[in-house]
């Protein structure tokens, strides 16, 4: 059941994306863009986390989780240390996605040649 | 008024010349394969939950498909399969990692320090830039108001 779900939520998610993008003729980086800022607002009101509770890897891929765990992050180190913490805490819980993002697209550009 | 007829006669071309999107038919691209995207990551995401916590086990998801992003990219399948499905593609977390591979793979031919590194981010660093901006505003309204 949480495969349909995460499947759908994920899908109707991109779908949403391109209807946007060629509705209003964006070009990609508009897009990703305004779903970060998108998942960090459906933060308000803890929308998102019910969303992920919900579907998983359905709204926890979609670039939407980005602005949603960076915004959640900082709330939580605040809660900790204070209001400095919305600064301190912004990466913790995406340093694992931009980390990785950084090694593998090093050493992916050092082995591989370019294409077309 | 020569010039003027002139444009109006452009911007006549233009709309006729210009492809119509099919809208729907992307969408429904869009969905398939994001889609599956995410179907893949949850499959993941279950396996992993055997052996890991929860939390823990997310972040391993997540980078598995970064890394499958990234890889893929490196291969020039990445793209292909992007011109077939759009956002589905680019709205994943995949995606970053092709945003970031691609530009780093295709300014390669600059050095590793003035072409790899220094355009890495050439692409994605809108989403982080966008991504703290908001944290910041929306951190604040929460932090002081409490919504």
């Amino acid at each position: 059941m949480i495969f349909l779900k995460a499947f759908l939520v994920g899908g109707l998610i991109c779908a949403l994306a391109q209807f946007i993008m060629d509705k209003f003729k964006l070009v990609p980086i508009y897009i990703t863009s305004l779903f970060v800022f998108l998942g960090a607002a459906l933060d308000l009101f803890n929308a998102y986390d019910k969303l992920i509770e919900f579907s998983g890897a359905g709204a926890s891929l979609p670039i939407s989780s980005f602005g949603h765990s960076i915004l959640h992050s900082a709330l939580e180190k605040a809660d900790e240390v204070g209001y400095i913490g919305i600064l301190t805490g912004v990466f913790d819980l995406s340093a694992a996605g931009i980390a990785a993002a950084i090694i593998f697209a090093f050493f992916g550009a050092l082995i591989f040649r370019p294409k077309g | 008024m020569w010039i003027f007829l002139q444009q109006k006669l452009f911007q006549k071309v233009k709309k006729e010349t210009e492809i119509k999107r099919p809208i729907l038919k992307n969408a429904a691209r869009a969905f398939l394969v994001g889609g599956l995207i995410c179907l893949l990551g949850q499959a993941i995401l279950e396996i992993l939950k055997l052996y890991l916590e929860k939390e823990m086990a997310n972040a391993v998801m997540v980078t598995i498909m970064v890394f499958l992003g990234a890889l893929l990219t490196c291969l020039g399948v990445y793209d292909k399969i992007g011109q077939f499905a759009g956002c589905g593609t680019i709205i994943p977390i995949t995606g970053f990692a092709n945003s970031m591979a691609s530009a780093a793979i295709e300014s390669k031919s600059e050095g590793v320090f003035l072409g790899i590194i220094l355009n890495m981010f050439k692409l994605a660093g809108s989403v982080i830039v966008v991504g703290v901006l908001s944290a910041f505003v929306f951190g604040t309204l929460r932090y002081f108001i409490g919504i």
